[in-house]
C-alpha cells in the first residue's frame, strides 16, 4: 500500500478570526499631507479591527468637517461611511444607533470639530453614553483653513506666524469624564503600540469611549514653540500606564500582579490590563482622574494613558430598553398597532 | 388687547329679541394658568355631545401664569368651525381685559361677568348678566385654596342655563374631563349646578342665542392636529424621534410619547421605538438623519425658529438624499415675537431650506383627518424620494381642539423605497448609489449593517460621482444636481392632488391651503349668498404642486391666493410655476395678524378687490 504524502498547503495570506485578510480593512489612498498624524491613525484603525476580527460591515464610519473628517474615506472601505456637517457629528452617530444598535459606530472627529463649532453636541453625546468610539484627531490647529488655532491649543504655544495662543486649552478629556463618557484616555499618533491596545479596548467596550488622539500636522504645527509638534510631545509626554490587551476570543496566558496592574474586563470579556507606572492611579475613580489631568496642565506635560473606564454604567440604548433587533427594519408588524388600537383611540376621544 | 377685529357699533337701541339658535361665537376671557382650560373644553364637550358642530381656539400669551387668555368656542349649525370674527357671547372673567373686551364687542352681544367688575355700564347695546362667582364658590367649595379652579366650573353653569345647553351633557363632559378623578368631577358638577341654579332663579334670559340638540356630530371626535399628527406618524411605523421642545410643536412629541408608551412596547418591555430629546434643532434634526440614513423612519417636530437652525443639515440630507419627517407648526417668528399666535410664514424658507440649489417637498394638512393621512403620506414620501419631507402644521390646526370624523385604520402597505438588500446584492453584485437606473431621478441605497462586501457606500454632499466617489468633476456635479431636479419633478406625481371644489361657471379662482381653508369655505358661501359672486375653490395639499394647479390657474380669470402671511409666500412659489402668462391673474389675499383666518376678512378683501 501506497501512502500519497500529503502536499504541504502553500501558506496562504494571513487571515483574522473571521477569514478576512487586512487588505479587506484598507481604504482609499490618503489625500492628507505626507507624514500627518491622521494617517497613522488610520492605520492603528485598520490593525485594530483587523485583529479583533470585526466584520467591516457592522462599522458606520462617522465624521464631520475638516482634515481628520476625511480620514474615514482612508480605511475600511466595506463599512458604510458618513461625512456629515461641522461640529454635528454626534448627532448623526446618534441617531444610527438609535436606528441599527447592532452598528459599530467609529467617529472621527478634529479639535476644531470637537471643541468650537461641535462642543455642543459633544458634550451631549458623553453623558449620553451612547455606544461609539469617538476619536478625537488633535492637532490643536485648523488644517484645512491653513492653520488657525483651535480651542485645544496650549496657553503659550506659537504659530509659524509668530501669533501665540494666550486662551486657555479645553481639555476634552477631563470634560468627556466629568460629563459621563465611561472609556476616556489620550493617545499619540507616533505610539503606535498604545494606540493600537487602547483601539481594541475600545471596541471591546459598550458606551461611549473618547480618545483624544494627538496627532500633529506637520504642515502648519510642527514647528519650534508648537505644543502640538512630534518634537514637543515626545520630549513632554508622560504615559500613566503600560498597557496590555488579551481579546476575548484568546485565553489569558500573562500573569500579573494586582498591586501593580488594574485588571479591567471588558464587556464583551476582553481583558485590558494596565501596568501601574504612577503608583495610587485608579482609573475607575473619575474626580481623581479629572485632578490627575489638571496636574498634567499644570506641569505642561502631555499625559496619556486610560483615564477612567466604566464598564458598569448604562448607555443611552440601554436606557432605552430598544427591542434587540434593529429599530430601522423591524416589520410592519410590529411597528403598526392592529386596528383595534385604532379604534380604542378614537373611542377615548369622542 | 383687544382679541378680535374690532367691529363698528351700531348706535344705541336694545338687542334685537331674535332666537339664534347653533350659530354663535362664545368668548372666555381668564387669566393664563387658572384653570380654565378644564371648563372650556367642558363647555365645548357638552355641546358637541349635543350634536352641534363646535370647534375651540385656545388664544393664549407666551406665559405659565398671570398674562391674558381667550378661549373661542364657536358652535355653528352649519358646519363652519373656522374662526368668526365677530363675538357674540363673552364670559369676562379676567378684570384686566373685561372692559376692553367688552369694548370691542358687536351690537347685540351678550356678556356674562363677575359681579364686582361692573361692566354694564360701559355698553347700553349690549346684554348683560352678573354673577357673584366668589359667594357662589364659597357654598359649593370649602377649601380655599380650590375656589379660584372652581370659580370656573360655575361660569360654565350659568352658561348652560342661558344658552340651554343640557345639563345631563355638562355631567357627562365634567366626567369625561376629571375622569378618574371622582372628587374632583363631584367638586366641579357641584360648582356647575351651583352656576345653572343661580342663573335660573336670578337672571332673566334677554340674549338671543341658543343651543339646539341637532345630530351632526354623531359618531365624530374631538382633538387638536398635534394629537392626530402623534396617532399619525405612529400608524406610519415612525421609529426613531428626536426633538427639542418649542410651542407649538411640542404637544405633537409629548402625545406622541404617551401613545407609544402603551402600543409600541411589547409585553417584554422592550420599546419598538427610540424618543430622544436633543440638546437643540441642530442635533435633532442631525439625529432623524443619522437615523433615517441608517434606515429608520425618523422624525422630528418643530416650528419656525427650529427650521431656521436646521437649515444646514436640511442642506445635506437635500444632496446626501436622506429621509426624515419634519413637522413645522408654524407660529409667528421669531422666537421673541408672538411665539404663541399662528401663521403660514415658513412656506418660502422651507421651500428652499438650506444653501446652494435645493428644494423640499412640503405637505400642507387642512384638518386633523390630514394630520392623520399625512403623517404617512410624509413617511412614505421621504423614503421613497430619500429626501427631507417636511410637514406644514399651524398653530391653529395643532394646538385648538377641532371635530373630526373618526380616523380611519391605514389599508395601504408602508412604502420603504429603494433600499437593496443583502439578497439582492448577492443577485446583482453590486450597485451605484446615485446611479439613475429607473429614470425617476431616484437611486437605489444601501443601509449601514447590510451584510455583504458591496453594500457599504460612501456618504458626503454633492462633491460625489454616480458611485458616491468623491468628485469634484464639473461634470458630475451638473449631472448630480440635475438628477436631484428630475428627482424633485417626479415627486409632483407623487404628493397629494389639490381639492378642488367647483362653483357655478364661476370665473374667479380662490386658492388656499391648510387652516384657511375653514374661513375659506365659510366665505364662498358668504360670497354667493351676499354679494353674488361665484368662485371655484382649489386647496393646494403639496409642494410641488401638480399640474391641477396650473389647469386651475389657466382657467380662471383672477385668481386669489388666501394665506396667513404678509409677503404673499405661496402666491411667489406659484409664480416661480406657472407660465409667465399667467402670472398676472394671481393675486394676493393676505391676513396676518395672528389669529386664525376668518370667513369675514376674505369676504371683505375679496369683494374690494373685486370693486363691489
Amino acid at each position: 500500500m501506497v501512502t500519497i504524502p500529503a502536499e504541504p498547503t502553500p501558506a496562504g495570506p494571513k487571515t483574522n478570526r473571521i477569514g478576512l485578510t487586512v487588505v479587506e480593512y484598507k481604504g482609499g489612498k490618503t489625500t492628507l499631507c505626507a507624514g500627518c498624524g491622521h494617517n497613522a491613525i488610520s492605520e492603528r484603525i485598520i490593525e485594530a479591527m483587523y485583529e479583533m476580527g470585526v466584520k467591516p460591515e457592522r462599522v458606520a464610519k462617522l465624521s464631520g468637517i475638516g482634515c481628520s473628517s476625511k480620514s474615514p474615506a482612508y480605511f475600511m472601505n466595506r463599512s458604510h461611511s458618513f461625512n456629515s456637517v461641522h461640529g454635528r457629528m454626534p448627532s448623526i452617530a446618534e441617531g444610527a444607533m438609535l436606528a441599527n444598535r447592532n452598528l459599530l459606530a467609529l467617529g472621527v472627529s478634529g479639535d476644531g470639530d470637537t471643541a468650537s463649532i461641535g462642543i455642543g453636541q459633544f458634550v451631549h453625546l458623553m453623558r449620553r453614553n451612547l455606544p461609539m468610539i469617538y476619536i478625537i484627531e488633535d492637532n490643536g490647529v485648523y488644517g484645512l483653513t491653513k492653520g488657525q488655532f483651535s480651542a485645544t491649543a496650549d496657553l503659550g504655544s506659537k504659530l509659524k506666524t509668530g501669533v501665540v495662543n494666550d486662551l486657555p486649552p479645553i481639555d476634552t478629556c477631563a470634560l468627556a469624564i466629568q460629563l459621563g463618557a465611561t472609556f476616556v484616555g489620550r493617545s499619540f499618533s507616533g505610539d503606535k503600540r498604545q494606540l493600537l491596545t487602547m483601539l481594541k479596548a475600545a471596541i471591546s467596550h459598550s458606551g461611549t469611549v473618547m480618545l483624544d488622539v494627538v496627532s500633529p500636522c506637520v504642515t502648519f504645527n510642527d514647528h519650534e514653540g508648537s505644543t502640538k509638534s512630534y518634537k514637543y510631545v515626545k520630549d513632554h509626554e508622560e504615559t500613566l500606564q503600560e498597557m496590555s490587551f488579551v481579546p476575548h476570543f484568546e485565553e489569558i496566558d500573562v500573569e500579573y500582579d494586582p498591586g501593580t496592574t488594574v485588571a479591567v474586563t471588558m464587556h464583551d470579556g476582553s481583558h485590558l490590563q494596565l501596568r501601574k507606572l504612577e503608583e495610587d492611579y485608579d482609573p475607575t475613580n473619575r474626580i481623581a482622574a479629572i485632578t490627575r489631568l489638571n496636574a498634567a496642565h499644570e506641569q505642561g506635560e502631555v499625559l496619556t494613558g486610560v483615564f477612567y473606564v466604566n464598564t458598569t454604567a448604562p448607555s443611552l440604548i440601554d436606557q432605552l430598553n430598544l427591542v434587540d433587533a434593529p429599530l430601522a427594519t423591524l416589520p410592519e408588524s410590529l411597528t403598526r398597532p392592529g386596528r383595534e388600537v385604532l379604534e380604542a383611540a378614537m373611542e377615548e376621544l369622542r | 388687547m383687544a382679541t378680535m377685529d374690532v367691529v363698528p357699533q351700531q348706535s344705541g337701541g336694545q338687542a334685537e329679541r331674535r332666537r339664534i339658535v347653533n350659530d354663535m361665537s362664545i368668548q372666555v376671557g381668564t387669566v393664563n394658568g387658572s384653570g380654565s382650560q378644564s371648563s372650556n373644553t367642558v363647555l365645548l364637550r357638552a355641546i358637541f355631545q349635543m350634536g352641534v358642530p363646535v370647534s375651540g381656539k385656545n388664544l393664549f400669551p407666551s406665559n405659565i401664569a398671570g398674562l391674558p387668555t381667550w378661549y373661542t368656542i364657536r358652535a355653528n349649525k352649519n358646519g363652519y368651525i373656522g374662526r368668526k370674527k365677530e363675538i357674540d357671547f363673552l364670559v369676562a372673567m379676567n378684570p384686566e381685559t373685561a372692559q376692553e373686551d367688552v369694548l370691542s364687542l358687536g351690537a347685540g352681544a351678550s356678556v356674562l361677568y363677575d359681579e364686582p367688575l361692573g361692566l354694564d355700564k360701559l355698553r347700553n347695546d349690549l346684554v348683560f348678566y352678573s354673577v357673584p362667582y366668589d359667594k357662589l364658590v364659597a357654598t359649593v367649595c370649602p377649601e380655599a385654596k380650590l375656589r379660584k379652579l372652581v370659580k370656573n366650573m360655575v361660569y360654565v353653569g350659568v352658561v348652560a342655563q342661558l344658552l340651554e345647553i343640557e345639563m345631563g351633557e355638562v355631567e357627562k363632559a365634567i366626567r369625561k374631563q376629571f375622569a378618574k378623578k371622582v372628587k374632583a368631577a363631584a367638586l366641579n358638577m357641584a360648582a356647575a349646578l351651583a352656576g345653572f341654579e343661580y342663573a335660573k332663579a336670578n337672571l332673566k334670559k334677554r340674549g338671543t342665542f341658543y343651543i339646539e340638540r341637532m345630530d351632526k356630530t354623531a359618531g365624530k371626535i374631538i382633538i387638536d392636529g398635534n394629537s392626530a399628527a402623534a396617532l399619525g406618524c405612529m400608524f406610519a411605523g415612525c421609529t426613531v424621534v428626536t426633538w427639542y421642545p418649542i410651542t407649538p410643536s411640542s404637544s405633537l412629541v409629548e402625545t406622541m410619547i404617551e401613545y407609544m408608551k402603551e402600543y409600541r412596547i411589547g409585553p417584554d418591555g422592550k420599546a419598538t421605538f427610540a424618543i430622544v430629546q436633543a440638546e437643540d434643532e441642530l442635533a435633532a434634526i442631525g439625529m432623524v438623519i443619522g437615523a433615517g440614513w441608517a434606515g429608520a423612519r425618523s422624525m422630528t417636530a418643530t416650528a419656525g425658529p427650529g427650521i431656521s437652525l436646521m437649515s444646514e443639515f436640511a442642506g445635506l440630507a437635500y444632496y446626501a438624499e436622506i429621509p426624515g419627517v419634519i413637522w413645522d407648526i408654524q407660529r409667528v417668528g421669531p422666537s421673541t415675537g408672538l411665539p404663541t399666535r399662528t401663521s403660514q410664514g415658513d412656506l418660502l424658507s422651507t421651500a428652499f431650506l438650506s444653501h446652494g440649489d435645493t428644494k423640499n417637498i412640503m405637505l400642507i394638512p387642512c384638518s386633523m383627518t390630514e394630520c392623520f393621512t399625512m403623517a404617512q403620506d410624509a413617511f412614505n414620501l421621504a423614503e421613497q424620494f430619500q429626501t427631507l419631507v417636511f410637514v406644514m402644521s399651524d398653530l391653529d390646526l395643532g394646538m385648538n381642539n377641532w371635530m373630526s370624523d373618526p380616523f380611519e385604520y391605514p389599508t395601504a402597505p408602508i412604502k420603504r423605497g429603494k433600499v437593496l438588500s443583502k439578497e439582492d446584492l448577492d443577485r446583482l453584485g453590486g450597485f451605484s448609489r446615485y446611479k439613475d437606473v429607473d429614470g425617476d431621478g431616484i437611486g437605489y441605497r444601501t443601509l449601514p449593517g447590510t451584510d455583504h462586501p458591496a453594500a457599504a457606500y460612501f456618504t458626503r454632499g454633492s462633491g460625489h460621482n454616480e458611485r458616491s466617489a468623491y468628485s469634484e468633476r464639473p461634470d458630475d456635479y451638473a449631472n448630480n444636481m440635475e438628477r436631484l431636479n428630475r428627482k424633485f419633478e417626479t415627486a409632483r406625481s407623487f404628493v397629494p392632488r389639490p381639492e378642488i371644489i367647483k362653483g357655478n361657471n364661476a370665473n374667479i379662482g380662490i386658492i388656499g391651503f391648510g387652516t384657511s381653508h375653514w374661513g375659506i369655505i365659510e366665505s364662498r358661501d358668504q360670497l354667493r349668498d351676499e354679494y353674488g359672486i361665484e368662485t371655484d375653490y382649489l386647496r393646494l395639499r403639496a409642494y410641488p404642486f401638480t399640474r391641477e394647479v396650473h389647469d386651475f390657474i389657466a382657467q380662471h380669470d383672477r385668481v386669489y391666493v388666501v394665506e396667513q402671511n404678509r409677503d404673499a409666500q405661496m402666491l411667489t412659489l406659484l409664480k416661480l410655476d406657472v407660465k409667465p402668462e399667467l402670472i398676472v391673474r394671481l393675486r394676493s389675499l393676505s391676513h396676518l395678524n395672528g389669529l386664525p383666518l376668518d370667513a369675514r376678512s376674505v369676504t371683505d378683501q375679496l369683494t374690494t378687490m373685486e370693486g363691489k
